[in-house]
């Protein structure tokens, strides 16, 4: 009896093979299916701004985009979990037409995009291109950029005394104090409990040295979190904040949506964000009863030889799924949409066209006479290196996990400190460094 | 579960043939049948053979494509070096094994278990407790037994929200401790050693419910001649929970004890719903999934997870070599 058990399930085991081998294959084997194909057939656009989709702004850019390409039909999907989902659905053919490319590394492109060309032929006409950039071709179009700084609200500054923008970490730290002195607010707040937040004033990596080839610099670097590094700067101002006391009292407990609505009104002081949080910030302040002017911008509390840097970078970029059964029409979506939908004024971000204007948003970057500057593209060979050292040591770069451990070291809530801890942090990247260069 | 009912099945009772013997039978009168009708055994014979497995089909098939397919894909990931999402895995053999015992940063973290093991014994003792009062005439046992068991009903995501609105500095357990006069709490989530009792105390609401159901169960299958006949020899009720209840129950308290360690070594959900694992209170099962999502090393989390199930495994089976499943005789 035992052995026709065995067969049974040997049996029903090979058919599970048989079928889960059907599953994979397929794609557009269609020669008419290029890029530079006819602009007709269906696409399905999938999004993170779930937002944008309720409120039928999506729609709209469709029936705009219908106009000069009636032949193709547009539906979205929006993911509110977009990062984590997207990744699991790229394991399957089925992710839509148009999407943003998640989380993975560049030498992966290929298994999952359609190439859009070389990257030389578009460095006249965009920004931001090197993020989707693999051995010299293009695989997406960033959909709208962002500056990397600190959002603030004015009036707290102003109420406490603080009449000039800090450009060093002393004159931070002395801010704060103002802030924590002279008014009710919390000077500078994490959101430790979403995480998410804390990995922002991570985009300011190359600002703060002016160093275009930050990436590079910092991969090839055995000792990163060592003074005088943009890395060093990142992280030591989280942590002086937190141990100088300056930061939210419980930060087990904080709460994202709260935030936006206790910056806006004036109960917290500073986050550490991109530009894309102004306008959400000026939302919430309205909301809250206070006013969308209160909210302003300032780059990353550090300077090169009295000038001040902030970077900006591309939000997700746009690219065409490898299996997608009208590609010509999906790329002229990308195009269509970053060019001419009017996305990136609305939201106020920096347009990825070149000759665009830069947002009001940033004016107060500008008045203060702060230099933008953009991340150049990675050497041939080394797109990933960054990332693959940060998953080897388990240092998430783009993550919380390893700045909530600074955030714990700082409060005294675990063991160690901040020499202790970026000598560790120093230590795994060294020894990832030279696991990954074998 | 069941317990050994002396002098309950007299030796001629015709229900309770073995199956085999059943089937002898079934089989023989059959064959009776058949012979008049023709040779023509073997066909029919191979089809009768696989009619049971027909019936069995649809469940085992689901069985081995939701259950046993995936597991044998994750012990195939756990020896690459897959990322989670690359169209190639490489073959890296035992590499990811190698390196999950000797990280220390990932062993660490059952240190944590701890916590949820000590607080299960708590737990035990509340639901037994309850088990053994409601077990006897109480009033309102009814509803008392309904309370205590709905926490386990609620969603384990909810008991986390509900929870973290209760932790929170100012929030309803303060407010409740300052009407005692207890105006400082401390922070019950953001101090690191509190957090993890915090956190164990909320699987303990939670599942004490369950423990409970399991007692109460137990406790009724005991004859109710015994506590009669205790009574009339004057026996009081701490003295008939020693020499009745308890051994009449044994087993499954052993039973709540192999889950309760299985159970403190793959907590997840409350944490990771109320800390995200922040703060050193990281379980084993959310170290794993932040190593495949986080750092996007599904070999090395699979490795991981391949290495918790031993590790359960193994407790199972310690665990039934100094408890053996005896029966229980309580005459």
């Amino acid at each position: 009896m035992a052995r026709k058990a065995l067969a049974g399930i040997g049996l029903l085991a090979a058919a599970g093979i048989v079928l889960s081998g059907c599953a994979g294959g397929g794609g557009g084997g269609d020669a008419d299916n290029t890029i530079d194909g006819e602009v007709q057939g269906e696409i399905k656009v999938i999004t993170w701004r779930t937002d944008l989709v309720e409120d039928g702004t999506f729609e709209e850019y469709a029936a705009a985009f219908n106009e000069e390409y009636p032949d193709v039909t547009v539906t979205f999907e929006g993911i509110t979990d977009y990062a984590g989902e997207m990744l699991t659905r790229m394991s399957t053919t089925n992710y839509g037409d148009v999407i943003g490319i998640p989380a993975i590394q560049p030498d992966q492109y290929e298994q999952f995009l359609e190439p859009l060309g070389q990257t030389a032929d578009f460095e006249d006409t965009y920004r931001f291109l090197p993020a989707a950039s693999f051995d010299g071709t293009q695989y997406g179009i960033a959909f709208g950029g962002n500056a990397n700084g600190v959002v603030y609200n004015k009036r707290v500054f102003e109420e406490a005394g603080v009449t000039t923008l800090p450009t060093s970490e002393a004159e931070w730290l002395d801010a704060l104090q103002q802030v924590a002195d002279n008014t009710d607010a919390i000077p500078l707040y994490t959101n430790y409990k979403d995480g998410w937040p804390l990995t922002q004033s991570f985009g300011n990596l190359g600002g703060i040295t002016n160093d275009p080839d930050a990436p590079i610099t910092m991969a090839e670097d055995p000792a990163p979190w060592t003074e005088g590094t943009d890395m060093y700067a990142i992280d030591s101002l989280l942590y002086e904040s937190v141990a100088a006391g300056l930061t939210e009292p419980d930060p087990l407990t904080t709460n994202w949506e709260q935030s936006k609505v206790d910056l806006g009104t004036g109960k917290i002081a500073a986050m550490t964000l991109g530009s894309w949080a102004i306008s959400q910030m000026q939302d919430a302040a309205e909301t809250g009863g206070a006013s969308a002017d209160d909210i302003g911008f300032m780059a990353f509390p550090a300077s090169v030889d009295g000038a001040q840097y902030a970077v900006i970078g591309g939000d997700y970029n746009l690219a065409v799924s490898k299996h997608s059964t009208a590609k010509a029409a999906a790329w002229a979506w990308i195009q269509w949409v970053v060019e001419h939908s009017g996305y990136t004024e609305a939201q106020g971000m920096v347009s990825p066209v070149i000759d665009a204007e830069l947002p009001s948003t940033l004016a107060g970057l500008s008045d203060a006479g702060v230099e933008l500057m953009e991340i150049n593209p990675a050497p041939a060979g080394k797109e990933g290196l960054i990332n693959e050292i940060a998953d080897d040591s388990q240092i998430d770069l783009y993550g919380p996990l390893y700045r909530q451990k600074l955030v714990d070291i700082a409060r005294g809530a675990a063991d160690g400190d901040k020499a202790s801890y970026f000598a560790e942090l120093n230590e795994r990247w060294a020894a990832s460094a030279a696991n990954v260069a074998d | 579960m069941s317990l050994a009912t002396p002098g309950s099945a007299p030796a001629d009772a015709p229900a309770v043939l073995s199956a085999p013997v059943r089937a002898r039978r079934l089989r023989g009168a059959r064959r009776a049948a058949d012979l008049p009708g023709g040779r023509r055994p073997t066909g029919r014979r191979t089809a009768a053979r696989f009619t049971p497995w027909l019936f069995l089909a649809g469940a085992v098939g689901l069985l081995l494509l939701f259950t046993y397919w995936p597991a044998l894909n994750l012990f195939w990931y756990s020896v690459t070096d897959w990322d989670g999402i690359d169209l190639t895995k490489e073959f890296v053999g035992f590499d990811n094994y190698v390196q999950v015992f000797t990280d220390p940063r990932i062993f660490n973290v059952f240190w944590v278990s701890l916590y949820y093991f000590a607080a299960s014994f708590a737990q035990m003792a509340i639901a037994l407790y309850f088990a053994t009062i409601l077990s006897f005439s109480t009033r309102l046992s009814s509803l008392f037994r309904g309370i205590l068991f709905f926490p386990y009903l609620i969603n384990g995501v909810a008991v986390g929200f509900v929870f973290l609105y209760l932790f929170q500095p100012g929030g309803t357990l303060d407010t409740v401790l300052a009407w005692f006069g207890l105006a400082d709490p401390p922070q019950w989530l953001g101090n690191p050693d509190i957090v993890n009792w915090s956190l164990a105390g909320t699987s303990v609401w939670r599942y004490t419910g369950l423990n409970f159901v399991l007692f109460l169960g137990a406790i009724q299958s005991i004859p109710h001649e015994l506590y009669e006949a205790a009574d009339l020899d004057g026996a009081s009720r701490w003295q008939q929970f020693w020499a009745i209840i308890f051994p009449g129950i044994r087993r499954i308290i052993g039973l709540s004890f192999i889950l309760a360690i299985a159970g403190s070594l793959s907590v997840f959900e409350i944490p990771f719903i109320m800390t995200g694992g922040a703060n050193g209170s990281a379980t084993f099962v959310i170290q794993t999934l932040q190593t495949a999502f986080n750092f996007r090393q599904v070999g090395l989390a699979s490795a991981m997870a391949v290495v918790l199930l031993v590790i359960v495994l193994v407790v199972t089976w310690i665990q039934r070599r100094l408890f053996p499943d005896e029966k229980v005789d309580l005459t």
